[in-house]
């Protein structure tokens, strides 16, 4: 009990005094997992809606395997991703093992299906008449999926923060393709892993609150948007 | 073709998910008029709106708009710049009233000052301009649909068509709502496809009726043609039997009116106005027949009829009478054996005042 006591104490130390070694860590996270959201966004919304949109042989097939990734384990994201920028693998050349740009990688092999997986079932579930209803009044095809999409911004932001939260609190692929280099690699998640293990139980526990807020932080704003008031 | 007509298509079949669901070999939507769609669910009627407005493609067959064969991608881009659908379901944005009946103008890429000015007087035409800043989730049914056709109207389409667009509504709203939509087409003259199962609305609102079952057009017509004239037992089944006939309000008051009807005046109940164009509707049980006057009856409407069809359905028959205008009746089989009734034969042909269904109709 006094452990975790200790621990708070310690966080509220590490955060008010700014520590800018923890700053560092925190703002890395914040950047590997916000970059990787971003992409996972582009990738998932427009993938998703396309999937929501055409009718094609299979397409069952495809929507279990979305969802089947939605739930797609780090670790195994972490190992392939570290097969394939290993030296000797087939993007060895670019040289990214064991750096930030890897993790960007990795994590947004891990929100992609999540926000594909909602965008999805967010496109599917407007009422089909609408599409008819927006082609009638003269919308080209883009025009059309434009206002889809907008019309489905409440469940699309879900997806971002299912995305978001996803990420920033994933540390196997993090670890095994960032490995957790001081000031260069290490994220929230990775340094509790390896202040936990040191038995700095007091740093371990403030890293963990700090992240805590973080994905608190970012998921206020985002409901902020979600939430916005219509128009009355 | 000629220019008074709007849409036309030619040996349609269309086809989903391998059974056939339109098969029309020919199919005309007159300009300016208001064309009514009637049939039971699943008789093709959407199908066909859905079609007209370029939205379905049929597997056979050819379609003409303003003349012109629809045919590439850029013609149907035309055709559907110039149609505008309503649906059943308003099938509004989660947005406000202004940005839901903006949108149509918005796809055109229009200015914005005309866009507002177009906006606005489409909320004006359905009187809905102090909706404009609600957000269209918060409304009422009646509400909304309004807003969905002030939508399709702002676009200012060369055809309108709407898909059972009154069926959701409280009697008060749809009531208000048919009236309102009514005088909107006469005055823009936009020609209007309507797919309705409703014999009332049908009769207050559409000039022409196309009926279909099957994916099949069975019988078009002016309404007072199908409705009086259906030429097969499934039009007359699915319009019912009543005659409908077209007349003049001569004279009304105290809620008594009397309605020239083919020269001959038929006394009835209600308030419009003098000079409207009505129609008047009576069920066969309500007409009496006789062969002779029986002094004074109750019934303020007597007419001298010839017997033109005589059908004997079951229990009864069903006579077609001609008292300068047509009038079904159905009389008893001892009735009919006491009468002597012949056809060919004159008969005394009587109903109340009371019995008399008056419907407003277009001009």
């Amino acid at each position: 009990m006094e452990l975790i006591v200790q621990g708070i104490i310690k966080a509220f130390e590490l955060i008010i005094s700014f520590d800018p070694e923890v700053l560092g860590i925190t703002w890395l996270s914040l950047k590997i997992s916000g970059t990787a959201t971003l992409i996972s966004l582009f990738i998932g919304v427009s993938i998703g809606t396309a999937v929501a949109l055409t009718n094609f042989y299979g397409k069952r097939l495809v929507i279990s395997l979305i969802n089947t990734g939605m739930g797609l384990p780090p670790v195994v994201v972490g190992l392939f991703v570290t097969i394939l920028v290993w030296r000797n693998g087939p993007l060895g050349f670019l040289e990214i093992l064991y750096t930030p740009s890897a993790m960007i990688i990795a994590q947004a092999i891990i929100a992609t299906p999540i926000v594909m997986g909602i965008s999805l079932a967010a496109i599917q579930n407007l009422s089909p008449n609408l599409r008819l209803q927006i082609l009638s009044l003269g919308a080209s095809r883009l025009q059309m999926v434009w206002v889809l999409i907008k019309e489905a911004r409440l469940p699309l932001l879900a997806a971002v923060m299912a995305g978001f939260g996803g990420v920033i609190s994933e540390v196997g692929a993090s670890i095994m393709v960032g490995g957790n280099i001081k000031g260069y690699s290490r994220v929230l998640t990775t340094a509790t892993v390896m202040e936990t293990g040191k038995g700095n139980f007091d740093v371990a526990i403030a890293l963990g609150i700090i992240l805590l807020l973080l994905a608190f932080l970012v998921n206020l704003i985002l409901t902020q948007i979600q939430q916005r008031q219509n128009p009355r | 073709m000629n220019s008074e007509t709007l849409m036309k298509i030619e040996n349609i079949i269309l086809q989903r998910g391998g059974a056939t669901v339109l098969d029309i070999p020919e199919f005309q939507v007159p300009r300016g008029r208001i064309l009514a769609l009637i049939g039971p669910n699943g008789a093709g009627k959407s199908t066909l709106l859905l079609m007209l407005a370029g939205l379905l493609k049929p597997q056979q067959g050819k379609m003409y708009f303003q003349g012109q064969l629809v045919e590439s991608r850029a013609d149907l881009a035309i055709l559907r710049h110039n149609a505008a659908v309503v649906f059943q379901e308003p099938l509004l944005l989660n947005n406000s009233v202004f940005e839901n009946v903006a949108l149509g103008l918005k796809f055109r890429r229009l200015k914005h000052e005309e866009i507002r000015t177009k906006v606005q007087s489409a909320l004006d035409y359905f009187g809905i301009s102090q909706l404009a800043k609600r957000s269209a989730k918060t409304l009422s049914g009646g509400e909304a649909k309004r807003v969905s056709l002030a939508r399709a109207f702002a676009i200012k389409p060369q055809i309108i068509l709407l898909d059972e667009a009154f069926n959701s509504l409280d009697p008060p709203s749809r009531e208000t709502i048919i009236d309102d939509l009514k005088q909107i087409l006469e005055e823009t003259k936009i020609t209007a496809v309507l797919a309705l199962h409703d014999r009332e609305e049908t009769l207050r609102l559409a000039q022409d009726v196309s009926v279909m079952n099957d994916g099949k057009i069975v019988q078009s017509g002016t309404t007072a043609e199908i409705f009086n004239q259906p030429d097969s037992e499934f039009v007359a089944n699915f319009v019912g039997t009543e005659s409908i006939l077209e007349g003049t309000v001569n004279s009304s008051s105290d809620g008594h009116m009397v309605i020239a009807v083919n020269g001959k005046q038929i006394e009835a109940v209600g308030d419009c106005s003098i000079g409207q164009k009505v129609y008047c509707c009576l069920r066969p049980e309500n007409v009496t027949v006789s062969n002779y006057t029986q002094g004074k009856i109750s019934a303020r409407n007597i007419f001298e009829a010839k017997v033109s069809k005589i059908i004997h359905q079951g229990f009864f028959y069903k006579l077609t009478l001609d008292c300068g205008f047509p009038l079904v009746a159905y009389i008893t089989i001892p009735s009919y054996e006491d009468l002597g009734i012949a056809k060919g034969g004159m008969v005394i042909a009587s109903f109340k005042a009371t019995a008399v269904h008056v419907i407003g109709r277009k001009k």
